[in-house]
């Protein structure tokens, strides 16, 4: 942005090969770490919701609370209790998280067709039996749209995290804010945007591999 | 306790309401970085839904659009728009973050929006064109009301997003609460920090409310009663 200067310096990007290695690294890290963990929780809490549906409400507003609070904010407000770091991080992506995937396991069981219900539970199927082998597998298209939208979501949320002295690709973009070196912030905007492309895609590929019968349509 | 307590002084200074850097201020600008953003959205993003669902054309586009803003994060898009004011030569602050808040509120206004509208009733548009309706009355006096609190859900979550994503302005010396949260990082000055950070996270919030509660207001009276 300094005149005179080339958009991207494709000598800068050569020589920092190993950092911009080390930052995708980091990204994804912190993307699969928020939403494993958002994963974790929201399926305990979507069976809590299914098995007692009064709950629902209170859960999706709380999580809707927590998902409308500016990320920036959420992570500003960690800061004094859990400093510069990655758990700060961590509370901040995984709470994005729980919201879209709450929304998506409970749509998706409840999505199952009541005959199949009572077709499992007319051949003996217990409950337990009924959620694991006939409900959970026929909501994974549903939850899986759901895992994709939160790690999309992650990724670019990833890069927010710069600030508190994480960030991945968001280290470099703030480089690039502070030392006004565009070399530097495409490098970060460009990078988090691909990852959060191959995601997809790779997460695309894993449901099909899960859910082979989709495909007989 | 020493946190909160830190923050609830810091809100008590009169000193931190008075002034060009004080919170009413602050959250003016915010508001008004906020508002201008989104409806610079609407008036881009409107006219291209509201056509494209009359028509029904571009449909896997005018959808696919929200899911590729998703993707996008709100620093690379601040990074694009300080680029793309600094060529411009609109200098930093106010206009970086305006060109940054702009793409992202146009994904959900634009797919709601089409959405909206093509979700009206066919058997209503139908009835309507056979009344003598044309195309325009069509849209104006049935497609649109019938559409509006669909419409107004993704104006909600364009509003939300932009005043979540406002703050980051003050990364390129921009006003608005943002200022608190970055400042109180820079200075290691905790109580600004979370005092910015609770101002922002309530307006979030009460724009959040307040949308709602227009969605709500907007769903005519027939649709109401038969839902």
């Amino acid at each position: 942005m300094t005149a005179g200067e080339p958009l991207i310096r494709w000598d800068w990007i050569a020589s920092h090969a190993t950092d911009i290695g080390q930052r995708v690294g980091e990204h994804l890290e912190l993307t699969v770490i928020a939403v494993a963990v958002g994963f974790l929780i929201a399926f305990v809490l979507s069976l809590l919701a299914l098995r007692v549906p009064r709950l629902y409400g209170p859960i999706t507003w709380t999580t809707g609370i927590l998902y409308t609070i500016p990320s920036l904010a959420l992570f500003a407000l960690l800061i004094p209790y859990t400093g510069l770091s990655l758990l700060s991080a961590e509370i901040g992506l995984v709470s994005y998280t729980l919201l879209i995937l709450i929304r998506n396991i409970v749509a998706g069981v409840r999505g199952v067709p009541v005959e199949v219900r009572d077709a499992a539970r007319g051949m003996g199927y217990t409950e337990r039996q009924i959620l694991w082998r006939v409900e959970l597998p026929l909501a994974l298209a549903v939850i899986f749209a759901g895992i994709r939208v939160a790690t999309i979501t992650t990724i670019g949320l990833v890069t927010v995290t710069a600030l508190i002295g994480q960030g991945g690709m968001g280290y470099f973009i703030l480089l690039g804010i502070q030392l006004f070196f565009s070399t530097a912030l495409i490098v970060g905007a460009l990078g988090s945007v691909v990852l959060a492309v191959l995601a997809d895609g790779a997460l695309v590929l894993a449901q099909r591999a899960l859910t082979p019968w989709t495909q007989a349509r | 306790m020493s946190a909160l307590g830190a923050l609830a002084r810091w809100l008590a200074d009169p000193a931190n309401w008075q002034g060009s850097h004080g919170i009413p201020i602050r959250v003016l600008e915010h508001i008004e970085l906020s508002g201008l953003s989104v409806l610079a959205a609407l008036i881009i993003a409107m006219p291209i839904a509201l056509y494209l669902g009359h028509t029904g054309r571009a449909g896997f586009i005018a959808i696919n659009v929200a899911n590729i803003g998703r993707a996008l994060p709100s620093l690379a898009l601040l990074a694009f728009g300080l680029v793309i004011a600094i060529s411009l030569g609109l200098g930093l602050g106010f206009w970086p973050t305006v060109f940054a808040l702009v793409p992202l509120a146009i994904p959900p206004i634009l797919t709601n929006s089409y959405v909206a509208i093509r979700e009206v009733d066919r058997d209503i548009v139908d009835a309507a064109r056979g009344m003598g309706l044309s195309e325009a009355q069509i849209l104006r006096s049935i497609e649109v009301p019938l559409g509006l609190p669909l419409m107004l859900t993704g104006v909600r979550t364009a509003a939300v997003n932009v005043v979540a994503t406002a703050t980051l302005g003050a990364l390129v010396a921009g006003g608005a609460l943002g200022r608190f949260i970055v400042d109180g990082l820079a200075l290691q000055e905790y109580d600004q920090l979370m005092a910015g950070a609770l101002l922002v996270a309530l307006l979030a919030v009460v724009t959040e409310v307040s949308f709602g509660a227009l969605e709500r207001a907007t769903v005519p009276p027939g649709m109401a009663a038969i839902r």
